[in-house]
Parts: C-alpha cells; sequence; structure tokens
C-alpha cells in the first residue's frame, strides 16, 4: 500500500521552475530514496512534503489524506518528520533538550499548568523527558543527554538529529543526505540504524542521498530526478542501468558518443 | 560518563541555602531599613517582577520588545478604572488586568509574527508609544494628568498603605514571578520558546506551531507586566501617563540584557541594578547618570552575555 503519494506536484518560483509534474509514490513499510545530481530538486521535494514550500499545482497524501496545503507543524502532527541537509540542531540546549522538541506535538500541557505545576504538566514532563532518553538510547547515544547540543562531535549531532524527529513517532521519516560527512565504519552504523527503525518501528523511510554505495544497498525502491523531473524509477538495479540515469550524472559528451559508435 | 552532569532538576545544598538566606535578609529589611530604603529596594522588587517578564519574550523566546511598558500601563490603568470609574474591588481589577494584557500580547504579538529585528525594534516601539499617546489623550484614563485617588486594597479587613505593606507585597510578587518563570522555563511552552529562540524552521519541523508559541510568549510576559501593573497603581494611588514611557520600557530591556537573557537569576541582578545603582550614585549629583551610563557600557563590553557568569545554574 502508498503510504506517500505525489501526483502531479509542480514548484516554482517567480519564473523558475523547480519541479515539473512529479509523480512519485512511496510504499508503506519501505526504504525509498530519491537521488539525482545536485540541484535536481530533491531537497525542494521534502520542503514540499513537510509544508515548507507550496507547490504550485499537483496532491500530496499521506495515508490517504491531504497534506499539501498545511503548514509544517500540521504536517508533522500527521506523522512526516525530516531531518535537515544541514544539520537544524538547537545548538546551544542540551542533546535531551533537543530530542524533547519531538514530544512536543504529541503533548499539550499549557504554560497555566506549568506555573501551576498541574498533575498532568508533571505527568507529561516526566513522560517526555523518558522519552528524549529512549530515543537518545535507540540512536546509540545514551550519554549525550546533557550535554550541549553544540559540543557534541559531528556523528552525534546527526544522531541527536534523528533521535529528535523519531520522538515525533513518525510513520514516514524523511532523510535528507543523513551520510554526508561521515566515514566509512559511520556509514555502517546509519545503515544498521535505517534497518532498525523501519523493522523495528515500522517507520517508512525516505531518503535522499548523494553516496550512491549506501543508496543501492539499503533502498528497495528509486527515484531519479534531474533538471526537476522525475527520469527513471524503479528497483536499484533497474535504476543503475537505466541510459537517462547514467546521462543524468555523467553527462553525454558528443566525442565520447561518436568514438563509442 | 564524566561528561554527563547531574540533572538540573538535582539542586545543590549551597544553592538551596543561599536562596533562603536571600528570602530571609530580604523579609528583615523593613525591621532595619528607612522609608526612603524601602522606597527604593520595593522599586527594586517591582523591576524584578518587570524584568522576568520581559526575559519570558526576550530571553526565553529571543524576540525584542521596546515597549513592554505598555502592558505595565494597562495593568495600572485597568486597576485605576476599576476601582476609580467603576467603583469595585482592587481585587477584581488583577484578572480583568490578565484579561486586558492578554489582548494587548495578541494584539501586539499578532502583525509581529513576521518580521524579524529592525522591523520587530519599530513595531514594537509604536505600540508602546501608541498605548502612551492614547491613555494621555482620552478623557475616560484622565488624559495627561492621568488618575489620581485610587483607592487602597483591602486585605482580611485591613488596608494595605504603609510602604512596609507594598514592600512585602512586591517581595511576594517577585518570588511568586521567579517561582513562575522557573517553572515555564522547564516546561512544554517554555522549552518551545527557546526552540523557536534558536532555529525557527527547525521547530515548525518538530511540529511546534511557532506563531501560537510566540503569541503565547508575548501574553505571558505581558501578564507579569500587567499583574504588577495593577499593585504599581495602588501603591502610588496616582498614575501618569508620563510613567509609561520609551525610557520606562527601555530600562527594563536594561535590567534584562544587563543580567544576562534567559538567565533568571542574572535577570534578578540586572533588574536590582538597574533601580539601586542611580540611587547610590546620587551622591555624585548630576553626574550620576552618566557614571551609571558609563558603568552599563562598561559591564556590557566586559561581559556581553550578561553579568551572570554563563555556567551557573540557579540552586
Amino acid at each position: 500500500m502508498a503510504l506517500l503519494e505525489i501526483a502531479g506536484m509542480s514548484l516554482g518560483f517567480g519564473g523558475i521552475e523547480v519541479l515539473r509534474d512529479l509523480d512519485f509514490t512511496v510504499e508503506e513499510g519501505s526504504i525509498t530514496s530519491l537521488i539525482g545530481p545536485n540541484g535536481a530538486g530533491k531537497t525542494s521535494v521534502f520542503n514540499c512534503l513537510t509544508g515548507f514550500y507550496r507547490p504550485r499545482s499537483g496532491r500530496i497524501t499521506l495515508a490517504g489524506g491531504r497534506i499539501d496545503r498545511l503548514a509544517p507543524h500540521r504536517v508533522t502532527r500527521l506523522g512526516l518528520a525530516r531531518t535537515f541537509q544541514n544539520l537544524r540542531l538547537f545548538r546551544e540546549l542540551t542533546a535531551a533538550e533537543n530530542v524533547m522538541a519531538g514530544r512536543h506535538c504529541r503533548t499539550g500541557a499549557g504554560a497555566l499548568d506549568a506555573v501551576l505545576g498541574t498533575r498532568r504538566h508533571r505527568r507529561e514532563e516526566a513522560a517526555i523527558a523518558q522519552a528524549a532518553q529512549h530515543w537518545l538510547d535507540f540512536v546509540g547515544i545514551p550519554d549525550a543527554a546533557e550535554r550541549v547540543a553544540g559540543s557534541l562531535p559531528y556523528g552525534h549531532q546527526r544522531r541527536v538529529e534523528w533521535a529528535r524527529a523519531l520522538a515525533t513517532e513518525p510513520r514516514l521519516l524523511l532523510l535528507d543526505e543523513p551520510a554526508a560527512g561521515l566515514n566509512t565504519s559511520e556509514k555502517e552504523e546509519l545503515i544498521a540504524l535505517m534497518r532498525r527503525i523501519r523493522d523495528e518501528l515500522g517507520i517508512t523511510i525516505l531518503l535522499i542521498e548523494h553516496d550512491m554505495g549506501l543508496v543501492m544497498q539499503v533502498s528497495e525502491h528509486i527515484g531519479v530526478l534531474d533538471h526537476g523531473r522525475k527520469i527513471a524509477e524503479g528497483t536499484p538495479d533497474r535504476v543503475q542501468n537505466d541510459p537517462l540515469v547514467i546521462e543524468a550524472y555523467l553527462g553525454r559528451d558528443e566525442d565520447d558518443a561518436s568514438e563509442a559508435a | 560518563m564524566s561528561a554527563t552532569t547531574a540533572p538540573a532538576a538535582a539542586r545543590s545544598p549551597r544553592g538551596t541555602a543561599l536562596t533562603a538566606v536571600v528570602i530571609l535578609a530580604a523579609l528583615g529589611i523593613p525591621l532595619v531599613a528607612n522609608s526612603y530604603q524601602l522606597e527604593v529596594l520595593s522599586e527594586a522588587w517591582f523591576y524584578v517582577l518587570l524584568c522576568l517578564g520581559l526575559n519570558i519574550v526576550v530571553g526565553y523566546a529571543g524576540l525584542l520588545d521596546l515597549g513592554y511598558a505598555a502592558f505595565f500601563a494597562v495593568g495600572a490603568y485597568t486597576a485605576g478604572l476599576v476601582t476609580l470609574k467603576l467603583g469595585l474591588s482592587f481585587w477584581l481589577s488583577l484578572p480583568l488586568a490578565v484579561v486586558a494584557a492578554s489582548i494587548a500580547g495578541v494584539v501586539i504579538g499578532g502583525p509581529t509574527l513576521r518580521l524579524r529585528s529592525d522591523y520587530l525594534a519599530i513595531v514594537t516601539l509604536g505600540f508602546g508609544e501608541m498605548v502612551r499617546i492614547t491613555v494621555r489623550n482620552l478623557s475616560v484614563t484622565g488624559g495627561a494628568s492621568g488618575l489620581v485617588g485610587i483607592s487602597r486594597p483591602w486585605l482580611f479587613g485591613y488596608k494595605l498603605s504603609s510602604i512596609e505593606n507594598y514592600y512585602y507585597i512586591f517581595l511576594a510578587l517577585a518570588v511568586l514571578a521567579v517561582v513562575a518563570s522557573h517553572r515555564l522555563e522547564r516546561s512544554r511552552i517554555g522549552r518551545a520558546w527557546k526552540y523557536v529562540r534558536s532555529d525557527e524552521d527547525a521547530a515548525r519541523a518538530m511540529g511546534i506551531n511557532h506563531a501560537a508559541i510566540k503569541l503565547s510568549a508575548y501574553v505571558m510576559g505581558a501578564i507579569f507586566a500587567a499583574i504588577g501593573g495593577c499593585f504599581y497603581a495602588a501603591k502610588m494611588t496616582a498614575i501618569a501617563p508620563e510613567t509609561f514611557t520609551f525610557n520606562q520600557s527601555l530600562l527594563i530591556l536594561l535590567g534584562v540584557v544587563l543580567g544576562g537573557r534567559g538567565k533568571i537569576p542574572g535577570v534578578i541582578l540586572g533588574a536590582i541594578v538597574v533601580v539601586v545603582a542611580p540611587e547610590l550614585f546620587r551622591d555624585i549629583g548630576s553626574m550620576r547618570m552618566l557614571v551609571f551610563a558609563l558603568s552599563l557600557l562598561l559591564i556590557m563590553l566586559l561581559r556581553p552575555a550578561g553579568i551572570w557568569p554563563e555556567r551557573w545554574r540557579w540552586g
């Protein structure tokens, strides 16, 4: 069953067309990737999905309900969480406080509850603190809780961002270039973590990534974007051998083409 | 792991002892102080309340407000109108002031949601001036001469009129403001203020309605000032528009920035400095505001993040 469906989505700013008539589907329980050369519009797709950009046309549905035209916080509440291409942690706050942000949309105590110290406030706060530690444990940095997020090593900061996204209890997790800046062993851990998120938590993953080795290894389904259009889609094997994809990545050289002929 | 510090909730015994000493000393001061000193210290406690209120907006939510005195005015005029024009009990003015301040908070917060830094400064400054000029020109608020003869509140058959009474009232308000700030800071809403301050887009992606959260900061800050304003009216028995000038807003903001935005003990200290320091310099006559200004400049140059040290935690 399709968890996420993008149909006929176009996005533009002024006279610039960023995405053109995009159709794409993410199956529930899958790890799906979106790839393409720099500037192909991948992050724009994420920004449309999460409500940061408003597409010119087309529709986006999450589990059957339309999410285009919704504000970002509403989209998150409906079960879509993201990480950012460049880390967007609350750098001066602790790792635990960062992860607690993910619980905001699943809790409801107000300012008055806090001032009066009501039971609701205390019960929620205890649960929020517990959840924060749980997700830090899950992503493998249990000792980071009280550390200021900006002072953590880069790889750990990435994990805090994952923990924060997971804390929102998403159905679909959008990862924007999660492997950027990681070394080989960290990438291995990342793949393992992605599989645990899907297998243990049942969360569907949509990934944007430049590391082709990682994409081919982990994805079940891949979409390829170039100049804002989908040029190919399918299993890793199929996409890898698609001439349009090879051309988008390597470019077409007239001389090479004639020599080969 | 060594890097893991104790949870912030686990208070150190030294911090608790220090707090107890400060509160005991504050309670005992009226036994030894003269009425001039009590006036100044009452004002200091009042400023603690105002600065902690503004700290919610400026410190936690990272928004600017150059018209904060307007909310203080809303409270003071609500108390004045409720007792003088409606002839009702002073105590009724408190809930009404909270309602009025909430509305004022939304009014100022609404248009500022899309603005950043410079524009936010201009709009909030304008709002502060609008409120002052409005009360100055309405006949119901007494025009430029303001409201005179606001009746003293009664509490358990006792009329609150002496400076000692108001010293304790403002001390109690300051303590309540500290407790409320402390609780808000570690609450779901308090954290959301900090998320929005730190990275608005990331906060929105975490499911936080940034508009509602910013509005709640303005409203909460406004409520602190309005409650303070009610008691200010009761203490002074007369209020005039010229109390709520841009200078007043600036002085409150100064207390917050001087002490250290977002740090409760720092803001308390900043508020006290802003009130007490000019009095200490009174002996040097006309030079005192100059000396005060120079020392403020010096403090900001040496400690740009405020007087209060970065690493210290309350308690």
